[in-house]
């Protein structure tokens, strides 16, 4: 793959956070930003499936292991700004939500989006440093026993 | 003359109402929601998604509580959904390496990088049935440690270094990959096929196959190299965009076998590998699918092809629990037309069986 410049690096990263987002952080983040007045809906949300491709041995060739099910949507600003949002689940709401925060993004008004984005990212980590720390303490530390024989 | 016979609507109609009220079950006790199911009977859920070929615990959950909790029913509902959507594309291939796994166990190495990582696991329980469940007790806050995990890289990768264990090929970019939702499998299939057939393939059957190979019905001396289970990435690359997004974090279980010996005039002896992958979590069968993949790669890895589990039309034709209880379930249906044709012709040959009796009595008293 081409290597991407760092502006589609940035917004790469800002369409993980609405990935992860649950539908309630979407929405509300957008309620604060404000949602922009006069939004088209360039592709109204869609239901469909990506078939997810795994790879033979964790390493080697891909192979077909599944669909997943995806729902896509993108909405144009007055400004000409195309957001565009492709996410797993059935969630439409939550899909366009994304999509208009993706175009938000890449108007003006891009360092708003990021620190409205800041409290998802916050609970995102620390859910995952939660799940990590418990499996941690799963973790088994092995010793070795020392007969007596020889005492 | 064929008389077409119409009639039963009426009945069915009344049957599937008497469904929906006998699926609700003692309307006494609270209706069961989506979010209960897909939050308590995640396994049950997991393996509708795997054997449904679909990863959606939501629709898995809405189609268990529709089948009353028969699981080839809810394959079958989720099967049926997915026709009716549009294929936006195939993902980027998932990363296990980089998996934030919840468990990670190797039989073959005690220490590992990264550790034995049990994780929540019904192995070493003592399979006694808990009586405080019925109580519904809240269970106690897992414990925590202070130190992260570790980097689990793969464990055949420790081996692959000293050139012990068969490299995994890979793949030209952009070189096909089979896809049997596409085009009906054909015979010999490459192992992507393979793979993907066992993967949406019937536990039950799969876990039988790999046990048979087990008892010697193919046998392939196999080792858990590892098994993981844990959230992998999945992304996603649209046309319109032109680079990769995250579609979000799917839960998968993976395994590797690792096998005996082949070598060659050419080549020193290595371990061979199988390959299990399941949706969710999904450990026996991930292990049982490795076992029945390594078995498969017969043919590949010249060995003599004398059991069911090394037989890939016998195995990939009846391994999908759909396709199965299609064929078995349909002898239910009217064959009113074809029993009669069967009728008679006994009759018939009752009749010519009986005439030569007769034939053959006259003979011998004439004799």
């Amino acid at each position: 793959m081409t290597t991407l410049t760092e502006l589609q690096q940035q917004r790469q990263s800002a369409m993980t956070i609405y990935a992860r987002a649950t539908a309630v952080e979407l929405s509300d983040a957008l309620e604060r930003l404000g949602t922009p007045e006069s939004v088209e809906d360039m592709r109204p949300p869609e239901l469909g499936l990506v078939m997810a491709r795994a790879r033979m041995g964790g390493t080697g060739a891909p192979f077909n292991a599944g669909e997943v099910s995806v729902t896509r949507a993108a909405v144009r600003l007055p400004g000409g700004e195309i957001g565009v949002a492709y996410q797993l689940g059935r969630d439409k709401m939550k899909a366009r939500s994304a999509a208009l925060l993706d175009a938000l993004w890449q108007t003006a008004r891009r360092r708003e989006v990021e620190a409205a984005l800041d409290p998802i990212r916050a609970r995102i980590a620390d859910e995952r440093i939660l799940k990590e720390r418990r499996a941690a303490a799963t973790r088994v530390d092995f010793f070795t026993m020392v007969r007596g024989e020889d005492q | 003359m064929y008389v077409a016979v119409k009639g039963g609507e009426a009945a069915i109609a009344n049957a599937h109402r008497l469904l929906d009220h006998e699926r609700r079950g003692d309307p006494s006790v609270p209706e069961l929601s989506i979010a209960q199911i897909r939050e308590q009977m995640t396994l049950l859920v997991d393996r509708v998604m795997t054997e449904g070929s679909l990863y959606d615990p939501d629709l898995a959950a809405l189609a268990l509580k529709q089948a009353r909790g028969d699981i080839i029913e809810a394959v079958f509902l989720v099967r049926a959904f997915r026709t009716t959507l549009p294929r936006f594309g195939y993902s980027q291939p998932m990363d296990t390496d980089a998996m934030f796994a919840m468990r990670r166990i190797s039989a073959i190495y005690k220490d590992l990088p990264g550790g034995q990582v049990l994780g929540p696991t019904f192995d070493y329980t003592h399979r006694l049935i808990d009586f405080n469940l019925a109580a519904n007790g809240e269970p106690p806050t897992p414990k925590e440690s202070d130190s992260a995990l570790a980097g689990m890289p793969h464990v055949t990768g420790l081996l692959d270094q000293e050139g012990l264990i068969e490299r995994e090929p890979g793949a030209e970019e952009g070189s096909p990959v089979g896809d049997l939702t596409r085009d009906p499998l054909d015979f010999p299939a490459g192992r992507d096929l393979r793979l993907q057939a066992l993967a949406r393939g019937d536990e039950g059957f799969i876990l039988a196959l790999g046990y048979s190979t087990q008892r010697g019905f193919g046998r392939t001396h196999p080792f858990t190299g590892e098994i993981r289970v844990g959230e992998v990435e999945i992304e996603y690359v649209p046309e319109e965009l032109g680079f990769a997004v995250l579609l979000g974090d799917v839960v998968l279980t993976e395994c590797e076998m690792i096998n005996q010996f082949k070598g060659s005039a050419s080549a020193p002896p290595q371990f061979t590998r199988g390959y299990g992958l399941a949706f969710g979590r999904g450990e026996r069968k991930a292990m049982a699918m490795a076992l029945v993949d390594r078995a498969l790669r017969a043919r590949e890895l010249g060995e003599d092809i004398k059991a069911p589990a090394q037989d890939e039309e016998f195995v990939l034709a009846h391994c999908d629990n759909l396709q199965s209880t299609g064929f078995v379930e349909h002898l239910k249906l009217p064959h009113y037309v074809d029993f009669q044709a069967e009728l008679e012709l006994v009759r018939r040959m009752r009749a010519a069986h009986a005439e030569n009796r007769m034939d053959d009595e006259a003979l011998e008293a004439a004799e």
